[in-house]
């Protein structure tokens, strides 16, 4: 356990940034964007040192820090950090920076505060940090809440069409998964004894009613966070109104707390519970990635599809967290982080085809790949890493995944599968429809649509290639990281051991 | 004869001025309070009446504080000082130097919030003469003096008499002020006497069920009542219809539904400092009775009236959020969220226990404070005809003013519930009261939680006009505060900050006060 206070650091230096940033004059966009990405680049500094820091075989929980809060109600500042959640942190640091880079130009042209956008992303980060570094359950409650501001504003100031709807349909769904959580943290709290320390409450009996409702009470919350079918509906508005980098975020952190709190709160904490509605998550998992993936290859909306396409992978995760084995569980925390490399990717990519024809609309492209050759092809690149073309990050994901389940749910994993091939479908075809075939004639007159890839766009895509590269290649890092903590997970916490391998020979064996 | 007469003294009963010093402060300077109002000239009226006030509520205030710690009943048996009643007591004396500053404000308008003569007819030459000319009438001071000390004698009484005085020296005040409002001067007077005429008929309902439980006890005071719970021979009949007729007169005053429909037009017509000062004030004042009612004289049937006052709970929430999801006028909305708040507040009452009691009062202290500063902010979206109420001339504010719109943002943020604002940690404390409590509690809850949700979207679609919505050409502007509605903004926005990030201190001041005398 390190005794430098690494999370309590992470979680508060962005607000203090947010703070400054937001003091800053509105006729100085460019300071305040320049600050920004300083403060968030020194952040993802200390979040690399954080990194190195952790030892893998080491302690399940470290950099435990806990200060005293509310002596009253048994709550304290309790921060603390385990294999996932460190992936999680690690993918907020890297993403912010990125998103701050390429929204250099998306607040302005409006007649909104310039400074007051990126206060709103460093705010947002901050809550961020700690919704995934909170060990103590009213902290999380608190964290999981708060984060919900700062995006409302993102989108609804500062994004596109129709987004007071999308920004009120985000707040109010995640506000009401939030109030039914509520009821399960004062549930909880009664039942544990007053405390709210998580290590503690996994260690405490419950009734089986009583865990099965505080159960579906966290599970709903995060439900709608994640999104699971049919609570996802907020998605596709909140993505295709949010402003690229915002939208980035939203599907690439913010929706991950949904499955990243499953995997910390209802699995451990509820681990009966869990078991008995493992088949019902897993069907709500399953209609999500055929369901979702079926919506995304119909849209016109290229904001849209991606946001489907979000819903879509988030029914693997869900597959690989209830599928209750170590491969599984493994894949789905990777998933977690490829998904926020890739999907985040594609947002901004997206973003930047936006930013040039100032549409989103998939029939006002065409063939673009003529004009901008360079963006075609990273958007190529973005499309491939979503459909988890082997090579790349989400392909050894998704691999974990399916692999997991199928030792333990043959049917499970076969409909999962069908949702690969539907990612080919929503993912080329919409790579096909923008980027390749006959230019679109109304193209032509659009100046911005032939400048191709400059300087600092290609410093933000840069790096999420680089990494989903080497992630695809190597991931070895991030497992060794992420396993023992699944490991602890499911076998601590929910006491299941990974199915033996059957010692049958095969038919080539022969 | 004579010898008899000399031989029997009157015994008057022992005041212990030193617990009573709050009150008598209040009540002395009320009196002296009227006496400015006939020998002191008028242009230097407000500066006095205002200095005056100031003076008494924080003199009260040291009063109360020095008194901490007692636990005592004096004057023959019919007040009790004990620890809710200081903390009480406190809450009403702080929520109501808090408006007073708002009240006393006149930078906004010329002359103040409040009408000069409030006799001369509404719509008449004379009234005209006076809305242009005349500076406000100060005799608001004397009747909020009147109506603080009767809220605290309210609070400390120990028998059902005393209460009913208390009851009636505060809300008559308060009939009067609702109609002193200086704009739309009909719409004020209107609410005013609906306000008395519901009152009036609670005020009977509680001296009636007064009347049976005197018939079914033998005694007014609170422990002769629960010990005649179990040692009267009387029909119990007496007993439960009394205390549904105690129980409506203090609902009626706390806003709680069926009895909440004077809240909306009540609201609405007063001048705006008074709606706050009600809106904190006598919801501290009400919830406080209501909790010694409930818990001091009535704990032995508290297994009789959980399951009724749990369904009024329930309904109270419920009317309260839905209701308030249509309004379109910015005070009926929050008069409708104070009728949903009075909802949390009875869960809170309804665990029966230290923690529902200590729970009850901080969520009264964080709501005060939070309602108060939002009324502030009310007052300050106006536009040459006065204030600006209909929501949508509130569209676009956030373009306009957004300090203001910012503060008012928290505070519908800490309304919502929030974590990290007092809305939150309030609710949390009633919750978690009444879900230890058991039984009915659980129900409670949910109702709360179902609230909750249905309220949050009134609250953001004022955030939604505030930020997301283009200025009309009828926007108001918003109003520099002058000094004292900012300090009233101030201390709203730091309470409110405070008591969500650092509840501690208060909730263990909750905590050790939670214990009531009998």
């Amino acid at each position: 356990m390190s005794a430098f206070p690494y999370l309590s650091i992470l979680t508060i230096a962005p607000l203090v940034g947010g703070i400054v940033v937001a003091c800053l004059p509105r006729q100085r966009p460019t300071l305040a964007k320049r600050v920004a990405l300083v403060w968030s680049l020194a952040i993802l500094a200390l979040t690399a040192v954080m990194w190195v820091a952790f030892k893998p075989n080491g302690p399940r929980f470290q950099f435990r820090e806990s200060y005293p809060w509310i002596p009253t109600w048994g709550v304290r500042f309790t921060f603390a950090a385990d294999g996932i959640a460190l992936v999680m942190l690690a993918l907020i640091a890297v993403l912010v920076p990125i998103v701050i880079l390429a929204s250099w130009h998306d607040a302005e042209g409006g007649r909104r505060s310039v400074p007051a956008y990126f206060a709103l992303i460093l705010a947002l980060q901050s809550t961020m940090f700690g919704v995934f570094a909170a060990a103590d359950v009213f902290l999380f409650y608190a964290f999981f809440e708060v984060m919900l501001v700062p995006m409302y504003f993102l989108i609804g100031s500062y994004g596109g069409h129709q987004r007071q709807y999308a920004a009120v349909k985000f707040f109010l769904y995640s506000l009401v998964g939030g109030l039914f959580m509520l009821a399960a943290v004062v549930g909880l709290w009664v039942v544990g004894g007053h405390t709210f320390d998580w290590a503690t409450l996994t260690r405490i009996d419950m009734s089986t009613g009583a865990e099965r409702w505080l159960f579906l009470g966290f599970f709903l919350a995060f439900a709608v966070k994640a999104p699971f079918f049919p609570f996802h509906t907020w998605l596709p508005d909140a993505g295709a109104a949010a402003p690229a980098g915002a939208a980035a975020l939203l599907v690439g952190v913010l929706d991950k707390v949904g499955t990243f709190g499953i995997l910390r709160y209802c699995l451990p904490l509820f681990p009966n519970a869990s078991r008995y509605f493992a088949p019902l998550a897993f069907a709500l998992a399953l209609v999500g990635i055929l369901y979702a993936a079926l919506l995304a290859v119909g849209q016109n909306d290229l904001k849209r599809l991606v946001s489907y396409t979000s819903i879509a992978h988030f029914g693997f995760i869900g597959v690989g967290i209830f599928a209750f084995t170590t491969q599984a569980g493994t894949g789905s925390v990777l998933y977690m982080l490829n998904h926020g490399l890739a999907t985040g990717l594609l947002f901004l990519v997206v973003g930047m085809f936006v930013a040039r024809r100032g549409s989103a609309l998939i029939s006002d492209y065409g063939g673009v790949g003529k004009l901008v050759p360079v963006l075609a092809g990273i958007m190529l690149f973005a499309a491939l890493a979503s459909l988890s073309l082997p090579g790349l990050g989400p392909f050894v994901s998704e691999f974990l995944v399916l692999i997991g389940t199928f030792t333990v749910n043959k049917t499970v994993a076969v409909t999962a599968t069908v949702g690969i091939v539907l990612a080919a479908a929503y993912a080329l075809w919409m790579v096909q429809r923008t980027t390749q075939g006959t230019l679109n004639p109304a193209l032509s007159t659009v100046e911005p649509m032939r400048r191709d890839l400059n300087l600092r766009e290609a410093v933000v895509v840069a790096p999420l290639v680089v990494l989903l590269l080497v992630l695809g290649f190597y991931p070895k890092p991030v497992i060794d990281v992420i396993n023992p903590a699944v490991t602890a997970t499911l076998q601590q916490d929910v006491g299941v051991q990974d199915p033996v391998p059957t010692n049958g020979t095969t038919e080539a064996g022969r | 004869m004579s010898d008899v007469i000399a031989a029997e003294t009157l015994k008057l009963p022992h005041l212990n001025y030193g617990a009573l010093a709050p009150m008598l402060v209040l009540f002395g300077a009320a009196c002296v309070g009227m006496l400015v109002e006939a020998f002191v000239p008028r242009r230097s009226r407000p500066a006095v009446q205002l200095v005056l006030s100031l003076l008494a509520v924080a003199a009260a205030l040291v009063a109360v504080v020095m008194r901490s710690g007692t636990h005592t009943i004096t004057a023959g048996g019919a007040i009790a000082i004990d620890g809710p009643t200081l903390f009480l007591q406190g809450s009403i004396l702080v929520l109501g130097l808090v408006a007073l500053l708002l009240m006393a404000e006149r930078s906004l308008e010329r002359g103040g919030a409040f009408v000069a003569q409030a006799a001369i007819t509404a719509g008449s030459e004379a009234d005209r003469q006076q809305a242009a000319r005349d500076p406000g009438g100060t005799d608001v001071y004397p009747l909020a003096l009147f109506a603080m000390a009767g809220m605290m004698l309210f609070v400390s009484a120990n028998d059902l008499l005393t209460m009913f005085v208390a009851l009636e020296v505060f809300s008559l005040p308060l009939y009067l002020l609702c109609a002193l409002a200086r704009r739309r001067r009909l719409l004020s007077q209107e609410a005013a006497l609906k306000y008395f005429l519901l009152g009036a008929f609670a005020s009977a309902f509680f001296v009636f069920g007064i009347a049976l439980l005197y018939g079914f006890a033998g005694t007014v005071d609170f422990a002769g009542l629960n010990n005649a719970v179990r040692t009267s021979t009387q029909s119990t009949v007496l007993l439960y219809a009394g205390l549904a007729m105690l129980a409506i007169a203090l609902l009626f005053k706390a806003a709680a539904a069926p009895f909440h429909v004077w809240t909306p037009d009540v609201y609405q017509g007063a001048p705006t400092p008074i709606t706050g000062f009600m809106a904190a004030c006598t919801k501290v004042a009400a919830f406080g009775a209501l909790l010694r009612v409930l818990y001091v004289g009535f704990e032995r049937v508290s297994w009789d009236y959980k399951p009724v006052l749990g369904a009024i709970a329930i309904l109270t929430m419920l009317v309260g959020s839905v209701l308030a999801v249509t309004q379109t006028d910015i005070k009926r909305l929050l008069a409708y969220s104070s009728v949903a708040n009075a909802g949390y507040l009875l869960v809170g009452v309804l665990a029966v226990s230290r923690a529902g009691l200590s729970s009850t009062m901080f969520y009264l202290v964080a709501y005060g404070f939070t309602v108060l500063a939002s009324f502030a902010i009310v007052t300050l979206v106006r536009d040459p005809d006065g204030e600006a109420t209909h929501l949508s001339r509130w569209a676009g504010l956030g373009r306009r003013s957004p300090l203001l719109a910012g503060v008012f943002t928290f505070f519908l943020l800490a309304f919502a519930g929030i974590p990290l604002t007092s809305g939150f940690t309030s609710k949390f404390a009633v919750f978690s009261a009444a879900l230890e409590a058991g039984d009915v509690g659980l129900w409670l809850v949910i109702a709360g939680v179902v609230s909750s949700m249905i309220l949050a979207f009134p609250y953001l679609r004022v955030v939604v006009m505030m930020w997301l919505s283009e200025p009309g050409e009828t926007t108001p502007t918003v109003s520099i505060p002058g000094a004292l509605t900012s300090a009233a903004l101030m201390v709203g926005v730091v309470a409110t900050l405070l008591l969500g990030l650092v509840p501690q201190p208060v909730l263990d001041l909750t905590n050790r006060a939670a214990e009531f005398i009998r």
